[in-house]
């Protein structure tokens, strides 16, 4: 029963999202605040039967209702709780429901807090998610319908993937779709400047905070994601350049250049069209990233051969929406008014130079990711675009882009004076030049390039402080009024300057990692061991255990330092009976901010295991520095100026300004 | 500076900034893109030792051998087969009679040097280039131990799994075979 009233919500969902898309736009275009004012309600409404309809499913995978298709393929009854609750999202029909059930949250929560909203812009973006809406509810009823049932339900069902079995699975997909999916706020607000065909200074302010909040949760998801994959896949990557990776770092750039744009258009005036256009891109490459991980496009070209509709709908929703957009946009771009002129040398100009690094690298990722593809289908040519081609491409265009970030803040608006700034980093130069030079002192002068990169990695750091302390005059006046200007110093300054350090951080991370990882493959029987990394590892014994739905062998190996005892680490292979598959669980041991991570391969009959330990010096600064970054826009978000501006009203065009902009309107 | 020369720099900084770009994307892809062959290929020496390759097919039963850490085994399509060396740990779903892929250095012995081993990372699937390997030799029979699989409901993709096996992606397998390369 539960089953069908999640369907029937979700068909009623359909209903409403096809008013939510018409109603409020006809309103729009005839003026009429009757009409418009229905968008608000309509998406609130939406937004329950979507959630009715995601708890149901969630219901029914909690509570193991085998005649339900979806949950035969994808539960256990045998499996943990979180694991019932989470296989929800971990199949393609629950997480195409996930990715519906957070646009319409998005949608609600544009409803709920856009009450100082023009009328007809809110009405129009409103519309714009409600055709999203529509697409997508469609594409679940018809080709990806979670609700199924079987006629004769087996007594139990096939299990989640092993792989899936962990609590990554439970955070990292709905942050990563809060991400993706956040992002067509800022695309329904980009459509909705351009069916007015105008757009104001205003309109950025409204449209940072959300692109705001979806950066940070795609930050964190990404950042999720690629722990996940380091401790679950047992190979101690965290990150390969898969394509499933890729399509959630293409729309990361495009945000993280829209969030820089956004401020250009909001300080300047200038820059409408380019920002326009970068949250129909952004929003645009998280449909990309939706249709190559669920359409199956990616597993093959021609999977489409499996199920043919699923692939060629998606297909068609892509075509439709970014298409439209990108005509809409070449229609009305025109009319759109720039203002604000700025000479290259300025912060205008820094920001500019950002947009068109990470644009530049966005573009490398994408040819990377579907050039095999392509290649595929026109000749028959099978090739892998792997790590070095990304390595070369978007390291060789991001480095560049890193090193200017000390100079972007610190630069000012309209015109800026390079000397000046550079003057004003010497201190955090000099820092830089230190860490270098100990950097190459402590290693015995390993890979010069190295340690340069860690020097840049702290001479971010160093600047982004640098900022903090220019704004507070720290140095040049007394401390007690330095630390009063501290306070007075802007959340959204602060977020800029703590989201650098991240960057700072997680580059530090990435090169240390990459460059003085130490790996020890051996195969060893219990009494043996060895040294990695300055700890010694003494292989003491391997045993059976048991946990809900599966067995394990785990080897449990000594750990110390100079004879100093620290424990154990354990590394295990877990085999799932009902999948009759198994996984390899690694061991990892945090030192600071080092790691030593261990696997276990598989066991000879005479009693040798093969094991596989690394020593990742600073490997956790990747995770931290990602964190570190979300928690400035974090900061940013919470900054009284967002929240409360007030923007000024609008210029408009006498030919549609029938009705002013109203007073001050929030930013939510 | 006049409004004119302003945007002539930005528009050639845009340029330079493209021009890098793609520069950088077509050298790369000219030097660090991998071909995908089959052990029948690999087998006929028509690649020059010490060149790139990444190469799937099935693990011959009871080639399997180990010495220390070290495995070695041999990869085959039914009509050829190319003896591989891979020092690691092996894939959790590595079995004798499985598909597998490999990547890694052709040596002068005409054995491939791997560095990496990928096994279909779900017992529903085989890797889709395993199974256009067998296709191709004409080794592929539905129904065959290793071979396709009754063909899944749907692609349990979820979210990332892909990244078990970067660039490997689990086919159903019907996919592949009906497929066929001169299509």
């Amino acid at each position: 029963m539960i089953a069908e009233l999640g369907h029937y919500a979700l068909v009623l969902a359909l209903a409403l999202s096809l008013v939510q898309m018409v109603v409020p736009f006809w309103g729009a275009r005839k003026d009429d605040p009757v009409l418009m004012g229905v968008a608000a309600p309509v998406s609130l409404m939406m937004l329950a039967f979507v959630t009715f309809s995601f708890g149901a499913l969630m219901t029914v995978y909690v509570t193991s209702d085998f005649s339900v298709l979806n949950v035969v393929e994808n539960s256990h009854s045998r499996m943990p709780l979180i694991y019932k609750f989470t296989s929800t999202w971990g199949n393609h029909e629950g997480s195409m429901l996930l990715w519906v059930f957070v646009l319409a949250l998005f949608g609600g929560l544009v409803a709920l807090f856009g009450g100082n909203l023009p009328d007809r812009l809110k009405a129009n973006a409103l519309a714009v998610q409600g055709a999203i809406a529509v697409a997508f509810l469609t594409f679940i009823l018809f080709t990806s319908n979670p609700f199924t049932r079987i006629i004769s339900p087996p007594a139990e069902g096939r299990s989640l993937n092993p792989i899936l079995q962990d609590p990554g699975l439970a955070i990292h997909p709905p942050l990563l779709y809060l991400g993706y999916v956040g992002l067509s706020i800022a695309f329904a607000f980009a459509m909705a400047a351009l069916i007015e065909g105008r757009i104001d200074a205003a309109w950025a302010r409204w449209v940072r905070p959300w692109t705001l909040a979806a950066w940070v949760f795609l930050t964190l998801g990404i950042a999720m994601g690629s722990y996940w994959a380091y401790y679950e896949l047992g190979w101690g990557g965290w990150w390969f350049w898969d394509p499933v990776e890729n399509a959630s770092l293409m729309p990361w750039l495009a945000a993280t250049a829209l969030l820089h744009s956004a401020v250009v258009m909001e300080k300047r005036d200038a820059l409408k069209i380019w920002t326009v256009l970068l949250a129909i891109l952004a929003f645009s490459l998280s449909l990309i990233g939706t249709f190559l991980v669920r359409s199956g496009v990616l597993t093959s070209v021609h999977a489409f051969a499996t199920d043919p509709a699923r692939g060629v709908f998606i297909l068609g929703i892509l075509t439709f929406f970014i298409g439209g957009s990108l005509l809409l946009f070449a229609l009305r771009a025109g009319d759109l008014r720039q203002g604000g002129i700025f000479a290259p040398v300025s912060r205008e100009g820094a920001l500019v130079m950002n947009n068109l690094f990470l644009t530049a690298a966005t573009a490398a990722v994408f040819v990377g990711t579907l050039y095999p593809l392509a290649l595929e289908m026109i000749s028959d040519a099978k090739i892998t675009v792997g790590p070095p081609f990304f390595n070369i491409t978007f390291g060789g265009l991001m480095l560049p882009l890193v090193f200017a970030i000390p100079f972007g803040p610190l630069m000012a608006w309209k015109r800026g004076d390079l000397l000046g700034v550079a003057q004003r980093l010497t201190v955090a130069a000099a820092v830089a030049v230190v860490a270098i030079v100990v950097t190459a002192a402590a290693t015995g002068g390993g890979p010069v390039l190295a340690a340069v990169m860690v020097g840049l990695g702290v001479f971010i750091i160093a600047g982004a402080l640098t900022d903090i302390a220019e704004r507070a005059g720290i140095g040049r006046v007394s401390a007690r009024v330095a630390f009063a200007r501290l306070k007075g110093v802007p959340r959204s300054a602060f977020g800029t300057a703590v989201a650098h350090l991240g960057v700072g951080v997680c580059l530090i991370g990435i090169v240390c990692e990459t460059t003085w990882s130490q790996e020890h493959i051996a195969s060893m029987k219990v009494g043996d061991s060895f040294t990695i990394g300055s700890h010694d590892l003494t292989f003491l014994r391997i045993e059976n255990r048991t946990g809900a739905n599966f067995t394990a062998r785990t080897a449990v190996f000594g750990l110390s330092t100079d004879g100093e005892p620290e424990g154990n680490i354990e590394a295990s292979r877990r085999n799932f009976e009902a999948r009759q598959m198994g996984t390899t669980e690694s061991g990892i041991r945090t030192f600071g901010f080092s790691q030593l991570y261990l696997s276990m391969g598989e066991e000879t009959p005479d009693g040798h295991i093969s094991v596989r330990a690394t020593w990742k010096p600073l490997v956790t600064l990747i995770w931290l520095g990602a964190v570190v970054m979300s928690l400035g826009g974090c900061l940013s978000l919470a900054d009284r100026r967002l929240r409360v501006g007030a923007p000024r009203p609008a210029k408009a065009k006498p030919r549609q300004d029938k009705r002013p902009a109203p007073q001050p309107a929030p930013a939510e | 500076m006049t409004r004119k020369g302003r945007r002539l720099v930005l528009i050639s900084v845009g340029l330079g900034v493209l021009a890098l770009a793609a520069g950088l994307i077509l050298t790369a892809l000219n030097d660090t893109i991998v071909f995908f062959r089959t052990p029948t290929e690999v087998a006929a020496k028509t690649f020059a030792p010490g060149s790139r390759l990444r190469m799937g097919g099935l693990v011959e039963s009871g080639s399997v051998e180990k010495h220390g850490a070290t495995t070695q085994f041999i990869v085959t399509d039914g009509n050829a087969q190319v003896k591989v060396a891979y020092t690691g740990l092996l894939p959790d779903l590595f079995r004798e009679g499985q598909g597998v892929v490999t990547e890694g250095i052709l040596q002068s012995d005409g054995t491939v040097k791997a560095d990496s081993v990928l096994a279909k990372h779900d017992e529903r699937y085989m890797p889709r280039e395993v199974a256009d390997a067998l296709k191709k030799s004409g080794h592929w029979k539905e129904g065959e131990e290793g071979g396709p699989m009754p063909p899944p409901a749907k692609p349990a993709a979820p979210v990332k799994p892909s990244a078990a096996l970067p660039t490997v992606s689990p086919a159903p397998v019907t996919a592949a075979a009906e497929r066929s390369p001169a299509q």
